[in-house]
């Protein structure tokens, strides 16, 4: 199927050299890997932090590009062959990470308005003195 | 290789996912519990496509993910909007009690 394309003959000759492994998975390791690294700091920012706002910071923009990086990276991991079933699951995962991408800061945004105007204020420099309010 | 790379990759991301747990159990206002059960909602639509991938069913799987992500968008919009017009009524009602008090 590869060689019958003729434009991707560098692709089919390192799918003949690595055993299996295009480069685009290689490419797609990497990202997956990389959204890995921004969810682990979304997951320590949900813990350490200590306000909702500050917790919404972390939540809202880790979430959100961990999510991309690694749908994006599995949708070049399971692009094996570059057939016509290949290119639509590409196309479907890439339409999750388009909704993704418009809709996560869209409830991020709701959820601090609703935060806001139930009257949960934002910590302030003399919260921190008090140990008992930076515990919770 | 790709077998035991999603095998990996989900098991990260589900060990990674019991802080969320710990925020919701914990956490001081509901808005916290909200915002954690929108990023547990939001990695199992990616943790689908992972195990998609290990069964090679991925074209069935993303289907599941996409109807998962949408579900787990409405459910914010609605919990965030539940909570905002509930909690504002009750202080309202509040609020006019203090007033009619205070005349």
């Amino acid at each position: 199927m590869i060689e019958s394309m003729g434009v991707l003959r560098v692709v089919a000759e390192a799918v003949d050299a690595g055993g299996g492994i295009v480069p685009f998975q290689i490419i797609g390791f990497v990202l997956a890997v990389v959204g890995l690294v921004f969810f682990l700091g979304t997951s320590v920012g949900m813990v350490r932090f200590p306000d909702f706002y500050t917790r919404m910071h972390a939540a809202g923009k880790g979430d959100s590009l961990s999510t991309m990086l690694i749908l994006s990276g599995f949708a070049l991991i399971t692009m094996e062959d570059f057939s016509l079933g290949s290119w639509l699951l590409f196309v479907k995962i890439m339409g999750i990470v388009l909704f993704i991408y418009i809709t996560s800061p869209t409830s991020s945004h709701a959820l601090m308005r609703a935060a806001f105007e139930d009257d949960e204020m934002p910590l302030e420099e003399k919260d921190l003195n008090k140990p008992s309010k930076v515990k919770k | 290789m790709i077998d035991w790379f999603a095998i990996i990759m989900g098991s990260t991301l589900f060990l990674l996912m019991i802080p969320m747990v710990y925020r919701i159990w914990v956490g001081p206002t509901p808005f916290d519990r909200m915002l954690a059960v929108n990023v547990i909602g939001t990695k199992t639509a990616v943790l689908l496509v992972i195990i998609g991938t290990l069964f090679d069913r991925v074209d069935m799987f993303v289907d599941f993910a996409i109807a998962y992500a949408l579900l787990n968008f409405v459910s914010a919009i609605v919990v965030s909007r539940y909570l905002n017009r509930t909690i504002s009524l009750r202080e309202m009602e509040e609020r006019e009690k203090a007033k009619g008090a205070k005349v």
